[in-house]
C-alpha cells in the first residue's frame, strides 16, 4: 500500500492566546474524500491552512502527495489545488479569464492554459457564462468557477473548505456531484465542512474535531454506531415546559436528555416501548405533547454527543480570531 | 523555469490582469483622469490669483507639484486591490500556487506605471489648457517624466504594505489619505515653502515631496537644480528598498 496522501502528525498552532489546533494528526489514503467535521473554530480552516503551505506550523509535521508542507512548499504547490470558502476569483475578469490566469500561473503555458480553460467551463457548466465577468455570476455559479480553478492543474490531492456554506440546495447537490466525480478519477479530497449531511454524503471516512483536536474518526457509520441507538424525540406544546421535561425524561435512556430548538431528544437503549413509556411520563407531569418520533442518529447526534454542542453552533469569536491572524 | 523567468512570466500575467479591469471599472478611470483635471482647475483658478509665486505663472509653479501629488496617489489602486484581494481570499489562491512570490505585488505595481503615464497625459493637457508651458530642453523633460514614473513606482510600494495591512478596501483609503494628504501639502508642491511658518517650513524642506516637486520644477522649468534631481532618485531607491522586502514579507504570511 502507498504512503498516505495527506499525512498530518501531531500539529500545534497559536495566535496569540487562541491554540487553533493542539496535537492535531490525520490521514487520507490516495484517492479517498476524508471529512474533517467541526463548528466554526475547530480548527478546520487553521488545518487546512497549513497543508496548503499558507501557515506553518507551531510544532508537529504534515506530508501532502510525499512532500512536507514546510521544507518542499514550493514543490508541493504544484501537486494541490484549493478552493476556499470564499470564491476566491477575480470578479472583474471574465470565468474564461480567470481560469486562463490560474493556468499560466500553474505554468501549462499559454495554449494549454487557454485548452484547459474550456474544458472546465464545459464540465462545470459554464461555457454560456464564459466571457460574462464573474461579478454577474450567481453565488453557485462562483463557487463551480472557483472549484474549476482548483481543477486547472489536474492536482492529486484538493482541499475543499466548505465548499457549500451558503450555498442553495440544488448548487450544493451539483457541487456534490461534481466532487464525486473527481474522487472517482482518483484524486484525493480533504474537505471540512460543518454540514453532517455532507460528510455523510461525500467523506470515505470522516475525523471530527473540536477545540484543535480530534475527538472522533472513523465512517459515517461508525460514528453513529458509537452513539448507540434509537432516540425519541419530544416537541412540546408550551416549549416553556422544556425544563420540566428534561426532569421527567431522565433515566428513560443511558443518556441525559437534551433540549434544542423547542426538541426534547433522549438515546434509548431499547426501541421497543420508548414512545409509549416517554408519553407516559410526560402525561404524568401534565406536559402537552404536539409531536412525537423515534430516529435513527444522524451525524448532528454524534457531533452533539462528542462535543455537548450542535455543529452550527460554534465559538464565533475564536473563528474570527484564527481567521484574522 | 529558471526562478527568474517564472517571476518575470507570472508578473506579466498579473498585471496584464490587473489592466484587464480598468476598462471595466470606470470608476477607476475617473479617478485616474476626472480627479486630477478637478485638482487643476480648482487651485489654477481658485488659489491661483492668492498664492504669490515669484519668477512664476502659478500655472507653471502648480503643475510640476499637482503632477507629483496625483503620481504618488497612483499607486493607491495598488492598495485597494491588494487589500480586496486579501478580503476575497484571491490572496490564498494565489499563494497556494507554484508562483513567483513577488509576482502578485510586482504586477500590481508595474500596472500602476502604465496608469500612470495614463493620468500624467491628462494631466498634462488639461495644464496646457490652462496656460501651462515647458521652459527646458527636451531631453530634460523626458528625465522629469521618468523621474516621476520612477517616485510613482516608488509610492506603489508603499501603497502595496499599507494594502496588505489594511482589513478592508475602506480602510486602505482613509490610512492613504491621512497619510499622503498632509504630506503632500505640507511640500512645496501648492505654494512655496518661504511663505510657510517656522516648524512646518523645516519640515517641508526636508520632505521627500519638496526634493521631488523641485526636481521636476527644474528639470521642466528650468530652476535651479542644486542637488535636488539625484536627491529625488535617491529618494525613489530608498523608498523601494524599504517597503518591497516588507511588502514582500508581508505577503508571505497574510490571510484575511
Amino acid at each position: 500500500m502507498s504512503a498516505p496522501a495527506i499525512l498530518a502528525e501531531d500539529l500545534y498552532k497559536s495566535f496569540g492566546e487562541t491554540e487553533a489546533l493542539r496535537g492535531l494528526s490525520l490521514t487520507a489514503e490516495e484517492g479517498t474524500i476524508l471529512g474533517v467535521l467541526g463548528p466554526n473554530g475547530a480548527g478546520k480552516t487553521t488545518a487546512v491552512r497549513i497543508l496548503t503551505t499558507l501557515l506553518a506550523p507551531d510544532a508537529g509535521r504534515a506530508t501532502v502527495a510525499g512532500y512536507d508542507v514546510v521544507g518542499d512548499a514550493a514543490a508541493l504547490r504544484a501537486k494541490i489545488g484549493l478552493a476556499g470558502q470564499y470564491a476566491a476569483v477575480d470578479e472583474n475578469l471574465t470565468g474564461r479569464e480567470n481560469l486562463e490566469m490560474v493556468g499560466r500561473l500553474y505554468h501549462l503555458g499559454r495554449p494549454a492554459a487557454r485548452e484547459r480553460a474550456g474544458e472546465l467551463l464545459e464540465q462545470f457548466s459554464l461555457t454560456d457564462a464564459a466571457d460574462r465577468p464573474a461579478k454577474t455570476y450567481s453565488g453557485g455559479m462562483r463557487r463551480r468557477l472557483d472549484l474549476g480553478a482548483a481543477l486547472v492543474a489536474r492536482p492529486p490531492v484538493l482541499f475543499l473548505d466548505e465548499p457549500t456554506t451558503g450555498l442553495d440546495p440544488r448548487s450544493r447537490n451539483q457541487m456534490w456531484e461534481t466532487i464525486e466525480e473527481r474522487t472517482a478519477a482518483g484524486t484525493t479530497v480533504l474537505l471540512t465542512t460543518q454540514y453532517l449531511e455532507e460528510a455523510d454524503r461525500l467523506a470515505d471516512r470522516i475525523v471530527v474535531i473540536d477545540h484543535g483536536n480530534v475527538i472522533a474518526e472513523g465512517t459515517a457509520d461508525e460514528l453513529k454506531d458509537r452513539v448507540g441507538g434509537e432516540r425519541v424525540e419530544v416537541r412540546l406544546e408550551d416549549s416553556g415546559e422544556v425544563e420540566r421535561a428534561l426532569g421527567a425524561l431522565a433515566g428513560l435512556g443511558p443518556e441525559q436528555p437534551v433540549a434544542d430548538d423547542g426538541w426534547v431528544r433522549v438515546a434509548v437503549a431499547e426501541r421497543k416501548g420508548a414512545i409509549a413509556e416517554a408519553v407516559r411520563r410526560l402525561d404524568g407531569e401534565a406536559i402537552g405533547i404536539d409531536d412525537v418520533v423515534l430516529r435513527r442518529p444522524t451525524l448532528d447526534d454524534v457531533f452533539l454527543s462528542l462535543t455537548g454542542h450542535v455543529a452550527a453552533d460554534g465559538d464565533e469569536a475564536a473563528e474570527n480570531e484564527e481567521v484574522r491572524a | 523555469m529558471s526562478s527568474l523567468s517564472m517571476a518575470v512570466s507570472d508578473t506579466l500575467v498579473l498585471a496584464g490582469r490587473n489592466l484587464k479591469r480598468i476598462p471595466r471599472q470606470p470608476d477607476l478611470l475617473i479617478a485616474y483622469t476626472v480627479q486630477p483635471v478637478m485638482f487643476v482647475l480648482l487651485f489654477v483658478y481658485v488659489f491661483g490669483g492668492a498664492i504669490q509665486t515669484p519668477g512664476f505663472d502659478y500655472v507653471d509653479f502648480l503643475m510640476p507639484g499637482i503632477i507629483v501629488q496625483s503620481i504618488a496617489f497612483g499607486g493607491f489602486v495598488t492598495a485597494l486591490g491588494l487589500s480586496e484581494d486579501v478580503q476575497k481570499g484571491l490572496i490564498d489562491r494565489f499563494r497556494s500556487l507554484p508562483m513567483s512570490r513577488s509576482a502578485v505585488l510586482a504586477g500590481r505595481t508595474s500596472s500602476d506605471i502604465l496608469l500612470n503615464l495614463l493620468s500624467l497625459a491628462v494631466l498634462l493637457a488639461v495644464g496646457f489648457v490652462a496656460g501651462f508651458n515647458f521652459d527646458s530642453t527636451i531631453g530634460k523633460i523626458l528625465l522629469g517624466v521618468v523621474l516621476l514614473l520612477f517616485f510613482g513606482y516608488a509610492f506603489s510600494w508603499v501603497f502595496a504594505l499599507v494594502g496588505l495591512y489594511s482589513s478592508s478596501p475602506e480602510t486602505a483609503n482613509s490610512i492613504g489619505f491621512t497619510a499622503i494628504f498632509p504630506l503632500t501639502f505640507a511640500s512645496s508642491a501648492f505654494v512655496p515653502v518661504a511663505s510657510m511658518p517656522n516648524g512646518l517650513k523645516q519640515f517641508a524642506e526636508v520632505n521627500p515631496f519638496t526634493t521631488v516637486v523641485d526636481a521636476v520644477r527644474s528639470l521642466w522649468l528650468g530652476t535651479p537644480a542644486n542637488s535636488d534631481v539625484w536627491m529625488a532618485f535617491l529618494w525613489c531607491v530608498v523608498l523601494i528598498a524599504i517597503f518591497a522586502p516588507l511588502a514582500v514579507r508581508r505577503y508571505r504570511v497574510v490571510s484575511a
